[in-house]
């Protein structure tokens, strides 16, 4: 007998609104939330802008301890774990622990924490002998960004199986992945899964300025992220985490569980191309999302939204919209496309898990979000992107892909819902 | 997982490890207990508390690698495509069997590149950020040496990384297996890391877990009474794994079969229950199919730690009995190799049932009594093993056990 | 010195040998001015590594445009030459 795996439990940290509540605010009213840099001083950098998170660790619910040990990404992730398992109303404490999986995406892990502690040990950078009597004691822990999945796992008692996803960009679609995955095959019954990213940091914005990857519109932050127009420039980097409670669908059932929707399917497909490039034809990331399709038996006639990576370079669109006619064929133009990271950017690894978050309050809502920003479609990118506001319709089934540094090309298909039973079909 | 007819067999093994360079290398080092471990040569450790490691030596990138890749390379991205491209070699595939959505490559991370990390801050902070390397976008973060194997040899399947620390590395390969029973044709998987320039120095000293002996033979002697710590080295191993219909099929000689895998996660600092380790261990048993009577040989974590050590043992004698099957630590030769370790083992082991025999311990005269376990010490035994147990733990609390059975007909060396 | 008057194709082929390592079976001292970069095998990211080295050494700004549009070294060189605030085609 198949296992089926649904999601019952939703929390989120993102820019312009912590919680699921004050997210999906932003994303149905076509907010942006890019904006100057404020955490540091970027005025030396070709691109100063980023989609920033008004987080306080302490508000959010965290003790001084867990804030002074804990990289802002794994804050980020401990505060939407904790939202995320309020939502599920799961009683953790009486799961058996050995059944209770986490998997969180991460692209750069603690990069924030490493680099605010390399200053300290290297003396500015003065020293290469980096001198070790500075290192905090938790600075192994940035090192190694298992230590984010580590502390989403302690707050829930999880001893099953727990990993940190690391596959760049796509590491927030490939976590959901691998939660559903562990719940399939029955390594878990419920895996605490997402992801988060906090990036806004000098070696982050120097490393993409050297490659003139993200957005330098420095004039007009709130309108830099301009995912499918033609005076796209870059994307805009953001920072942010979304973690789910994923559940056997009979565990859900038998407790009567709000269900937000079924991970019914994902695929990844390496490009085997470039680090950073891609091919124009989008043929392995069209490859991922038909076999995400097929495994979730949905027909591409029958999806109501995709949420596309959309990451406003020139490349990434092009590459994207070549791939979503490519797998859905006809039903390519029909299906509305579009693009939250006009509004909260570009979050790196967290974003995918952002995205699917997007995605399940949309079919909560029926309401598919917009892509900001969108006044002057590229003649290429020629998809329905729902452009400035978002469009009420039933959301049912909805497909999300990503696409990253490395050549990682992904999808995954929710379907249901959100109602009681989360819709779904017996 | 339960067991199915499905079979996942390893068809190509890829070795880059202190003590030797090459899968062959390493093997015939490891049988004479040849250790690497000796002081830092990359950077001068003298003002460190942890002196030793084990550094992968006589390792030309430019003998290995395009010139073209090496300006975009950390030392271990390098290390892992060396790995990638013996056990590609090994397992006899090529462009047919490599260049399809079928074949996919998942590797286990722990630091990244840090070393051209530490380039690029210090680049940064010491000159300025228009100094930083282009390539520091994608040559420093985890998941570059799964893409970089991907590309340099046109895999376009399934592809992952996976970070659990010195865990890891056995979850990437139990990650590679559940593809395979997904529909993909052919997994490159593994670990190889390394961290040993000063600033990943730095941060693996603030663990506290690192010996500080300055005598290679006494600074790393997991299950002794005279353990005091680990010794960090760089490198690990890259295994070809498929389908075994399908690898007959095209003629490939299976080393062994990837039987079995859990991985479980220990209880929060302070809590009344006990580590999971032996979760870990049950459940990769009952993966595989097997009792503990099954088990011919455990390769063990080793963590060189005497509370580690001891929780080790504890859990190896619940589940197998006092002194109820040998146990051995070839790693005490290379250092703990982080997401690296894991992969190595699973190496080990292949090559131990191949050759009808067990690599010893080194470093370790007897094992502290307490333990209560059958440790080979000294010398190789002379033992045929058709399945062994590979243990890894991870900072944090991460457990992963992984079950490996002999090919029904025995592999011979340099067929 | 001023960069104008030095900067040179084997400048170029300098910087883009440092940054990105030399050709396989390519010789880069021959007459590759009109070659494009990916016929000598150099990606975009090789040529923006190769772009930041040249600003660094001479001091100047190249625009991203400017860096979109150079597919040649003979092509980098002009945009160099004339970021420098020089005469393009002095030097080649």
């Amino acid at each position: 007998m198949t296992r089926r795996v649904v999601i019952t439990g939703l929390g989120v940290v993102a820019p312009g609104g912590i919680g699921a509540k004050a997210y999906w605010d932003v994303l149905a009213n076509g907010r942006t939330a890019t904006r100057a840099i404020s955490s540091f001083d970027a005025s030396r950098y070709r691109s100063r802008i980023a989609a920033e998170c008004d987080f306080h660790p302490e508000e959010a619910g965290l003790t001084p301890q867990e804030i002074r040990r804990m990289d802002r990404s794994a804050q980020f992730a401990a505060v939407a774990a904790d939202e995320a398992v309020a939502d599920s109303g799961l009683l953790f404490a009486d799961l058996p622990p050995h059944r209770t999986g986490v998997s969180i995406g991460t692209a750069v892990g603690c990069t924030t924490s490493l680099e605010e502690e390399y200053v300290v040990v290297s003396d500015g950078g003065r020293k290469t002998l980096t001198d070790h009597r500075y290192g905090v004691p938790h600075l192994y822990d940035y090192l190694v960004p298992s230590s984010v999945a580590a502390e989403v796992a302690w707050r829930v008692g999880a001893e099953g199986p727990v990993n940190t996803v690391s596959t760049g960009c796509t590491s927030g679609l490939d976590a959901v992945g691998h939660a559903a995955a562990l719940i399939r095959e029955g390594s878990a019954d419920v895996v605490v899964g997402g992801a988060t990213d906090a990036p806004i940091s000098p070696i982050t914005l120097a490393c993409f300025d050297a490659i003139r990857a993200t957005s330098p519109r420095n004039d007009d932050p709130a309108h830099a992220s301009r995912p499918f127009d033609r005076s796209r420039n870059g994307f805009v980097l953001g920072e942010g985490a979304a973690v789910f409670v994923f559940e056997e669908l009979e565990h859900a059932l038998r407790r009567g569980a709000h269900i937000h929707a079924e991970v019914a399917g994902f695929a990844t497909r390496s490009n085997a191309y470039h680090m950073t490039g891609l091919r124009s034809d989008g043929a392995e990331l069209a490859q991922a999302v038909t076999a995400a399709l097929a495994q979730a038996r949905v027909e591409p006639g029958k999806l109501d939204y995709v949420n596309a990576h959309g990451s406003g370079t020139k490349q990434n669109d092009l590459h994207e919209t070549a791939a979503i006619k490519a797998s859905l064929g006809a039903h390519a133009r029909t299906t509305p496309v579009s693009s939250i990271k006009s509004m909260i950017g570009h979050s790196l690894g967290a974003i995918g898990s952002l995205e699917v978050a997007a995605c399940l309050l949309a079919m909560r809502h029926g309401l598919v979000p917009p892509t900001a920003n969108l006044h002057d479609p590229d003649p290429s990118c020629d998809l329905d992107h729902v452009p400035l506001a978002a469009r009420e319709t039933p959301v049912r089934s909805v497909l999300s892909t990503g696409s990253g540094f490395g050549g990682f090309q992904s999808a995954v298909v929710l379907t249901g819902n959100g109602t009681e039973r989360g819709g779904l079909a017996q | 997982m339960s067991g199915t007819a499905f079979t996942t067999v390893v068809t190509g093994v890829g070795v880059v490890a202190p003590n030797g360079l090459g899968t062959e290398e390493y093997w015939a080092a490891t049988l004479r207990g040849e250790s690497g471990i000796r002081r830092l040569t990359r950077f001068d450790p003298a003002q460190y508390p942890s002196r030793l490691a084990g550094e992968v030596t006589g390792f030309d990138p430019a003998a290995h690698l395009p010139d073209r890749l090496l300006p975009q390379t950390d030392h271990m991205t390098r290390l892992a495509l060396t790995a990638a491209d013996l056990a590609i070699l090994d397992a006899g595939a090529g462009p047919e069997e490599l260049h399809t959505f079928g074949a996919g490559v998942v590797t286990a991370s722990a630091s990244g590149g840090f070393e051209f990390g530490q380039r690029e801050l210090e680049n940064l902070w010491s000159k300025g950020n228009e100094y930083v390397s282009a390539y520091q976008s994608f040559a420093w973060f985890y998941a570059v040496n799964t893409g970089q194997i991907s590309i340099r040899n046109g895999m376009r399947g399934p592809s992952g990384v996976l970070v659990a620390d010195q865990a890891g590395g056995l979850d990437a390969v139990a990650h590679a297996r559940r593809q395979l029973r997904g529909g993909a044709s052919l997994m490159v998987t593994g670990g190889v890391d390394s961290a040993l320039c000063p600033w990943g120095w730095t941060a693996q000293i603030a663990t506290g877990l690192l010996s500080t002996s300055e005598d290679p033979a006494r600074a790393f002697t997991p299950f002794a009474d005279t353990a005091n710590g680990y010794v960090a080295g760089e490198g690990g191993a890259i295994l070809v794994l498929e389908p075994e219909e399908s690898a007959r099929a095209r003629g490939a000689r299976p080393y062994g079969s990837v039987a079995g895998h859990a991985a479980t996660f220990d209880p929060p600092p302070g809590s009344s229950r006990g580590p999971a380790l032996r979760a870990a261990i049950l459940g990769a048993l009952a993966d595989a199919g097997c009792t503990p009577g099954d088990i011919d040989v455990v390769y063990a974590d080793a963590a060189g730690l005497p509370d580690k050590d001891a929780a080790e043992a504890a859990a190896l004698c619940e589940v197998f009995g006092p002194h109820g099957v040998p146990v051995t630590a070839p790693k005490t030769m290379t250092g703990r190799l982080y997401s690296g370790g894991g992969p190595l083992d699973l190496a080990t082991a292949l090559l131990g049932f191949r050759d009808g025999v067990i690599p010893p311990t080194v470093n370790v005269a007897l094992p502290d009594p307490a333990h209560r376990i059958d440790l080979v010490t000294r010398e190789p035994r002379a033992v045929p093993t058709r399945t062994a147990l590979a243990l890894a733990r991870g900072y944090g609390g991460f457990n992963s056990a992984m079950v490996l059975r002999a090919p029904v007909a025995r592999r011979t060396p340099h067929q | 010195m001023t960069a104008q008057e030095f900067i040179t194709l084997q400048d170029i082929v300098r910087a883009l040998r440092a940054a990105a390592g030399a050709g396989d079976g390519i010789d880069l001292d021959g007459d590759i001015a009109d070659v494009t970069f990916s016929e000598l095998g150099y990606d975009s990211i090789a040529v923006l590594e190769t772009v930041g080295a040249l600003e660094r050494e001479y001091g100047f700004s190249m625009g991203d445009e400017a860096v979109q549009e150079a597919q040649t070294p003979g092509q980098l060189l002009r945009l160099a030459v004339e970021a420098a605030g020089g005469v393009a085609g002095l030097a080649a």
